[in-house]
C-alpha cells in the first residue's frame, strides 16, 4: 500500500509542483516515495526528501533520463509500478506527457487533473475546461494527475532515505534536440504562478506598460489582460485573459482596473488567490476577489510595488 | 476580394432556416422532387439564431406535413390555461378570458421552443433532399439586368484590418432561378431588395419591437405546464408600448419574455432594463424562487402588420415569413403565417418552374397571399398597433380590443385601416426633454446584467474581422447619437455592443446578437446591420 | 506516407455547457456539436503535409455513436480523404478504451502518422494520444506547436512548461496537435458538399474486438463551486501583508 510521485523537476531544481501533488499523493492514506528521475539530479534528490512526510526517495540517474522524454520515463514507472498502489504525478507538461503512457501500459484509466481527493479510490476533477466538476471512482490500480493550483504544498521537516535505481535501456526512437525556453524575462502567462492582468482603466498603452510592467517585475508575473484593454490597443491579442482568451489558473491573479464580466472571468475564475484593484466597489470582480483594494489604480499599484519591498 | 466567385446553380436558392424558409423548401419538394433547393443560413446551426416565445398556432404545419401529429416532434405541450393579467406596480389584474377577442385566444396552440422546431423541419426538409447549409451567410444580393438571379456568400477570413488572412476564402455565388428571401424580421438582403425594386413604396413603413427572452428551470412547485400567461402595464409607462409573456413548457422549463415598442419616445429608456424589473413584479417573482436561468436571447419583431406588408415579389424573386413583416401582433405570432407564407409562395415557384419560368416577378403572388389565410389573420387585427401608438397602452388596448370585437363580430372596423404615425427610428426625442431612470440594481439571481445574458446565449464571433456593424458617419453619431439623445444604443441594444468611452464611440461587436434593434432604431439610420462571418452570433439552445 | 487523424465529436466550444440538476452529466441535448478544435489543427497539419507531397492519404477515424458521423463529414470537407467510423452506442468511451481500438484499426490502415488532438474539451483528459503510444511501442511528441518530416524521422516542436523542445521522432510515430500549430481552414461550400460522396467506412469496437467498456465510475457531475467574495483590505500596505500572510508571494 505505497504511493509513489514522479517528482517535476527542470534538470537543476526541484520544482514546487512535487510537494503540491505530495499533498494530494499523502491523502491517499499510504506511505508515499518520491521517485526522482534524471541526469545527475543528486541535489534534487536530496531536496525530495526534505519534504515532510515522504517515506523514501527513489533516485534514478542516466543519461537517457536527461531530458525527461515520456518513452524513458513511462517504462522507468512501469518498472517499479508491481511495488505501488497509486502512482501520481502533477499535471505539469512531463507528468501529461508521462503518465498516460504508464496508465495505459498497465491496462488502467488514468484519472487526469485531480483537483480533490475526496477518498483513496474517489477524486474530483474538472471537465469541460472547469465548467463542471466529475467525481470519479477508480478500481485498481491508480494513475493520477493532479491538479496544482488546487493543492497547496507540502512544506520541509522530513529526511527520507534516498535509493539509487538501475535504469532500464532505453530504445532510442525519440531523442531530444534541443529546448528554447522563453527567453522574455517574464514567465508565459499560460503556466505563471503569477498573473498581473490590466484593463480599460488603464488608459493607454503607454500606461498600461508603465504601471503593470513595475508590479510584474517585482512579482516576477505575467502580464494580462481584458478584452477591452486589447481592443483598446492597450496590450498585445496574445495578452487576452478570458473566454475567448487564455484560461489561467495561477497561484495569485491581480486584476487592475479590470470590471470583472462574465467572460474575463471564464479566464481566470480557478486562480487560487485574486486580488482585485478598482475605483467602483460595486464592480463585479470584487464578488470573486478574495482581497479587494477601492479606489484609484494610478496612485495604489505604485504604493503596492512599494509596500513589497 | 474581387477575384470572382466559384458558382454554383440550383433550382431555387433560400436564404435562411427559419419557419419560413423551410416551409418553403418542404413545399417545394414536394411538389417537384426533382428540384434542387438550397438553403443557407447564418447561424453555426439550424436553429441556433431561432428565438420566439413560442406559443404556436399549427394552422401552418397542418397544411404542410398534415400528419405531424403522429410523427417524433418537438411539439409536446399544448396550451391548457390561457391568462391575461394587466399589471401596477405592486398589483395584478387577471382579464376574465370572456372580454378577450376570440382573435387572441390560445386555445388550440402549443408552446414549443421554435428552433426546436426549425431543427426538427430541417430534417424533414433534407429526407426530402433539400441542401441545408448552416454557418454561411447570405452576405449580397447579386443582381443582373434587374433581376435577382441568385445570393453570394460571405467571404471567410478577411482580417480586422479589412485585408484577406492566411486563410481567406472568397465567397460563393449561389445561383437561383428564384430566391427566396427568409431573413426574418429586418434581413440585410431583404432591406436591399426592398430599396433595390422599391417593394416599400405603396405601403406603410414597417414598424417593430425588440423581444427578449429567457429560459428558466423552476422548482416543481412553480412548473404548470400548458399554461400562457401574458401581461401589460407596469414596469412600462402608459405611453410606452409592450408587455410580457410567461409559457410553461415541458422539462420543468419556464420562458419568460418581454416585447417594448420600439417606437417610444425617451432615449433613456433601456429596454433590456425594463425586462429584468418586470421579473420583480409580485405576480411573477414567485414563479422564479430558487429557479435558475438557462439562456438568454433578444431578436426585434416586426409589428407594422397589414398595412406595412411590403410588395412580396421582385423579379426572380419573393420576400416570406417575417422579412416581409407578417407577425399578428395582438397574438405576438407570426410563425404559423411564416410557415404558409413559405408554402403559398413555393407553390406558385413550383408552378412558374414547371412552366418552364425563371427569374422573372411572381405576378399573382402578392394578391394570394393577401387574400388568403395570411391577409385575413392580419387584416382583422390591423389597427391595434395604431391604436396602441396613438392612445397609449391602457386607453389603446381597450379601443383594439372593441375593434377586434367588432372585426369578429361584423367583419368590419369602426376606424377603416389606420396609418401608422412615425418610422421607429425618428420617434425619440433630444434627451434634454427627458430625465434619465434610474433602474435597480441587478442582483445578480433574478435580475442580471447585459454581459452576464449575452454569456449564456452563447454568443460568439471569430476576433480577427472587421465589425459587421457599419456605422456610416462617426461625426454625426457624435453629434447626434451622443450629443443629442444620450447614447441611446447603449441602452437599447441587448447585448452591450455599444459604448461610449471619453467621447469614442466603442463597438463590441463580438457581442451582438443578430436582433437588429440597431439597424432600425438608430435616430440617424447611421447603423447598418450586414452579416459577419457565417457561424458567428449566438449559439442559442430551445430557443 | 499515410497519415491517421482520429477526431472526436464534442460539445461546441461557445456553448456554455450546463450541468443536469439531478447530477446525471452535462446535458448535450439540442446542443450544437462540433469536432474537437485540437482535432481540426490536427487535419489541417496532415492536409498541409499532403499538400506539400509528404503525405499521399489523410484518413480521418472517429469512435462514437451515429451523429459522429457529422464530424467525420466535417474533416472530409476540410479535405480528407476517406473516414472510418467505428460506431457504438456506449455513453462513454474511455481514452484507454480509444487507444485500443485505435491500436486495432492501426493494425489494419497501417499508417506512417498518427496525429491526434492533445485534448479533447469535453472530459479534458488528455490522454489518449500518449496511450495509443504506449500500446503502440511508437515513439510520441505531444502538445506539438510545429513538425518537419524527414527520411524515416520527424522533428517535432512541442509546447512545455516554459517554452519549447524539439524531438526526432523515428517513424512511425504518434503526434498531439496544440493550438498553435496552425489556423485550421474553412470547409468551403462546395468541399462540404463534395464531402457527403467520400468514403465512409463502418465498423465497431466488437467487430474490431476490443472491449470498451469504462473501467472509472462517474459518481457524479455537479457545477464548480462559484468563488465567494473575500474582504476589502484598507491599503496597498495590508494588501501586501496579507499575500504575505496567504504565502502566494
Ligand atoms: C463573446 C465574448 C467574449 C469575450 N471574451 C472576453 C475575454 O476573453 N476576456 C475579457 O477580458 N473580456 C471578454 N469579453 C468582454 C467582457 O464582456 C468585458 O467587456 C471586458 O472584460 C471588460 O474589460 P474591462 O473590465 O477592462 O473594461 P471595463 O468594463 O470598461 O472596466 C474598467 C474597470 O476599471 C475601473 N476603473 C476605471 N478607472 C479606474 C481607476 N483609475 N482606478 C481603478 N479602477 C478604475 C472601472 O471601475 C471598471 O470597473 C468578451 C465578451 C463577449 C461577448
Ligand atoms: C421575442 C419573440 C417572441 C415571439 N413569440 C412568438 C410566438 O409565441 N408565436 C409565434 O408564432 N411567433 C412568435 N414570434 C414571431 C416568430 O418568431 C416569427 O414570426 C418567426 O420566427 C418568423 O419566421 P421566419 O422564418 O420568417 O424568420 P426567422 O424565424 O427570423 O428565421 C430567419 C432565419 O434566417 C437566418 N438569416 C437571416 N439573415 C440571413 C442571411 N443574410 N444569411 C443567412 N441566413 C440568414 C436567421 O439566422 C434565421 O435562422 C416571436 C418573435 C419574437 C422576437
Ligand atoms: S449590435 Fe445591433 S443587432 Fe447586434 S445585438 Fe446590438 S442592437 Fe442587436
Amino acid at each position: 500500500m505505497t504511493t509513489l510521485i514522479l517528482a517535476e523537476h527542470d534538470g537543476k531544481t526541484l520544482n514546487e509542483a512535487t510537494a503540491k501533488a505530495l499533498t494530494a499523493a499523502k491523502a491517499l492514506g499510504a506511505p508515499v516515495h518520491i521517485l526522482v528521475a534524471g541526469h545527475e539530479v543528486g541535489a534534487i534528490a536530496a531536496a525530495a526528501a526534505k519534504l515532510d512526510g515522504v517515506a523514501k526517495v527513489l533516485s534514478a540517474d542516466a543519461e537517457s533520463l536527461a531530458h525527461q522524454l515520456a518513452e524513458p520515463f513511462s517504462a522507468l514507472l512501469v518498472s517499479l509500478a508491481g511495488n505501488y498502489d497509486a502512482i501520481v504525478a502533477p499535471a505539469t507538461s512531463t507528468g501529461k506527457n508521462t503518465l498516460p503512457r504508464v496508465a495505459a501500459l498497465l491496462d488502467v484509466m488514468q484519472v487526469s487533473e485531480v483537483s480533490k481527493v475526496i477518498a483513496p479510490d474517489t477524486f474530483e476533477r474538472p471537465i469541460y475546461a472547469g465548467n463542471a466538476i466529475e467525481t470519479v471512482q477508480a478500481s485498481g490500480k491508480l494513475v493520477l494527475t493532479i491538479r496544482i493550483s488546487a493543492f497547496t504544498a507540502t512544506g520541509e521537516g522530513g529526511n527520507a532515505p534516498i535509493e539509487a535505481l538501475a535504469v532500464p535501456a532505453d530504445d532510442g526512437r525519440s531523442r531530444w534536440l534541443g529546448a528554447e525556453l522563453s527567453a522574455s524575462v517574464r514567465p508565459e502567462l499560460a503556466g505563471a504562478r503569477i498573473v498581473v492582468s490590466g484593463g480599460r482603466a488603464l488608459g493607454s498603452a503607454e500606461k498600461f506598460d508603465e504601471v503593470l510592467a513595475p508590479l510584474a517585475d517585482k512579482l516576477n508575473a505575467a502580464i494580462g489582460a481584458s478584452r477591452a484593454a486589447v481592443d483598446a490597443g492597450y496590450a498585445a491579442n496574445d495578452m487576452q485573459v478570458g473566454q475567448t482568451g487564455k484560461v489561467v489558473a495561477p497561484e495569485l491573479y491581480i486584476a487592475i482596473g479590470i470590471s470583472g464580466a462574465i467572460q474575463h472571468l471564464a479566464g481566470m475564475k480557478d486562480s487560487r488567490i485574486v486580488v482585485a484593484i478598482n475605483k467602483d466597489a460595486d464592480a463585479p470582480i470584487f464578488q470573486v476577489a478574495d482581497f479587494g483594494l477601492v479606489g484609484d489604480l494610478f496612485t495604489l499599484v505604485p504604493a503596492l510595488v512599494k509596500a513589497l519591498d | 476580394m474581387t477575384e470572382p466567385r466559384e458558382e454554383m446553380e440550383f433550382d431555387v436558392v433560400i436564404v435562411g432556416a427559419g419557419p419560413s424558409g423551410l416551409a418553403a423548401a418542404i413545399r417545394l419538394k414536394q411538389l417537384s422532387p426533382d428540384l434542387s433547393v438550397l438553403i443557407v443560413e447564418k447561424g453555426a446551426e439550424v436553429g441556433s439564431h431561432i428565438i420566439s416565445g413560442a406559443v404556436i398556432d399549427p394552422s401552418g404545419l397542418d397544411e404542410l406535413i398534415p400528419d405531424w401529429r403522429e410523427r417524433e416532434t418537438p411539439i409536446k405541450t399544448a396550451v391548457t390555461d390561457d391568462r391575461f393579467v394587466w399589471l401596477t406596480e405592486k398589483s395584478a389584474f387577471p382579464l376574465p378570458n370572456f372580454i378577450m377577442p376570440p382573435l387572441m385566444s390560445n386555445h388550440g396552440n402549443y408552446i414549443v421552443s421554435l428552433a426546436n422546431v426549425c431543427k426538427w423541419l430541417a430534417t424533414e426538409a433534407e429526407a426530402l433532399g433539400v441542401d441545408i447549409y448552416p454557418g454561411f451567410a447570405g452576405a449580397e444580393l447579386l443582381v443582373e439586368d434587374g433581376v435577382v438571379v441568385g445570393v453570394a456568400t460571405g467571404d471567410m477570413g478577411i482580417e480586422k484590418s479589412g485585408q484577406p488572412g492566411p486563410n481567406f476564402a472568397r465567397g460563393m455565388a449561389l445561383k437561383g432561378k428564384y430566391v427566396l428571401l427568409a431573413e426574418g424580421v429586418r434581413g440585410s438582403l431583404t432591406k436591399r431588395a426592398i430599396a433595390e425594386f422599391g417593394l416599400a413604396k405603396e405601403s406603410d413603413f414597417q414598424k417593430y419591437g425588440i423581444g427578449f427572452k429567457e429560459i428558466w428551470q423552476v422548482a416543481d412547485a412553480n412548473h404548470r405546464p400548458g399554461l400562457v400567461q401574458h401581461t401589460l402595464g407596469w414596469p412600462l409607462q402608459d405611453t410606452v408600448g409592450g408587455g410580457s409573456y410567461i409559457y410553461h413548457l415541458e422539462d420543468n422549463q419556464v420562458a419568460i419574455g418581454f416585447v417594448v415598442h420600439l417606437n417610444y419616445k425617451n432615449p433613456y429608456l433601456s429596454p433590456f432594463d425594463e425586462f429584468q424589473r418586470l421579473k420583480t413584479h409580485p405576480a411573477i417573482k414567485g414563479t422564479f424562487e430558487g429557479a435558475k436561468r438557462l439562456s438568454y436571447g433578444a431578436r426585434a419583431i416586426s409589428e407594422g402588420g397589414y398595412q406595412s406588408i411590403p410588395k412580396l415579389a421582385f423579379p426572380g424573386g419573393a420576400l416570406i415569413g417575417d422579412a416581409a413583416g407578417f407577425v399578428n401582433l395582438p397574438r405576438i405570432k407570426g410563425s404559423h403565417n411564416a410557415v404558409l407564407s413559405g408554402i403559398v409562395t413555393a407553390e406558385h415557384v413550383a408552378a412558374a418552374l414547371a412552366a418552364g419560368r425563371s427569374g422573372d416577378t411572381l405576378a399573382d403572388l402578392d394578391a394570394a397571399l393577401r387574400a388568403g389565410a395570411i391577409g385575413k389573420d392580419l387584416h382583422k387585427v390591423r389597427n391595434v398597433k395604431p391604436l396602441l401608438s396613438r392612445f397609449g397602452t391602457l386607453f389603446g388596448m381597450g379601443l383594439a380590443g372593441f375593434d377586434m370585437w367588432c372585426n369578429t363580430l361584423f367583419g368590419a372596423s369602426l376606424f377603416g385601416t389606420l396609418r401608422h404615425g412615425k418610422p421607429d427610428h425618428a420617434t425619440l426625442e433630444p434627451a434634454a426633454l427627458h430625465q434619465p431612470i434610474d433602474y435597480p440594481k441587478r442582483d445578480g439571481m433574478l435580475t442580471f446584467d447585459r454581459l452576464s445574458s449575452v454569456f449564456i446565449s452563447g454568443t460568439n464571433h471569430e476576433e480577427n474581422q472587421p465589425p459587421h456593424l457599419h456605422v456610416a458617419d462617426l461625426a454625426l453619431q457624435k453629434a447626434s447619437e451622443l450629443d443629442v439623445f444620450a447614447g441611446p444604443s447603449t441602452r437599447y441594444c441587448p447585448a452591450g455592443v455599444y459604448e461610449w468611452v471619453d467621447g469614442s464611440y466603442v463597438i463590441n461587436a463580438q457581442n451582438c446578437v443578430h436582433c437588429k434593434t440597431c439597424d432600425i432604431k438608430d435616430p440617424n439610420q447611421n447603423i447598418d446591420w450586414v452579416p459577419p462571418e457565417g457561424g458567428g452570433g449566438p449559439n442559442y439552445v430551445n430557443m | 506516407m499515410k497519415i491517421l487523424v482520429p477526431v472526436k465529436r464534442v460539445v461546441d466550444a461557445n456553448v456554455k455547457i450546463r450541468v443536469k440538476p439531478d447530477g446525471s452529466g452535462v446535458d448535450t441535448a439540442n446542443v450544437k456539436m462540433s469536432m474537437n478544435p485540437f482535432d481540426e489543427n490536427a487535419i489541417e497539419e496532415a492536409l498541409r503535409l499532403r499538400e506539400a507531397g509528404t503525405a499521399t492519404e489523410v484518413v480521418i477515424v472517429t469512435v462514437g455513436s451515429e451523429k459522429s458521423a457529422e464530424t467525420l463529414r466535417a474533416g472530409l470537407a476540410m479535405g480528407a480523404d476517406r473516414a472510418i467510423h467505428v460506431k457504438t452506442d456506449a455513453p462513454r468511451i474511455e481514452p484507454l478504451a480509444v487507444a485500443k481500438v485505435l491500436k486495432a484499426v492501426i493494425a489494419s490502415e497501417a499508417p506512417d502518422l498518427v496525429i491526434l488532438g492533445k485534448q479533447a474539451i469535453d472530459d479534458d483528459s488528455n490522454q489518449t494520444g500518449q496511450m495509443l503510444s504506449a500500446l503502440l511501442g511508437w515513439p510520441q511528441a505531444t502538445f506539438a506547436s510545429k513538425i518537419v518530416i524527414g527520411t524515416g524521422s520527424m522533428d517535432v516542436t512541442r509546447e512545455i512548461d516554459g517554452g519549447l523542445e524539439t524531438l526526432r521522432l523515428m517513424l512511425p510515430a504518434v503526434v498531439t496537435a496544440d493550438l498553435r500549430l496552425n489556423e485550421p481552414r474553412y470547409a468551403s461550400l462546395p468541399n462540404i458538399m463534395k464531402a457527403k460522396k467520400k468514403p465512409l467506412d463502418e465498423t465497431s469496437p466488437e467487430t474490431l474486438g476490443v472491449d470498451i467498456a469504462p473501467r472509472l465510475t462517474v459518481l457524479k457531475t455537479t457545477e464548480p463551486a462559484g468563488r465567494t467574495a473575500g474582504i476589502i483590505v484598507a491599503s496597498a500596505e495590508e494588501l501586501a501583508a496579507k499575500l504575505k500572510q496567504a504565502g502566494v508571494l
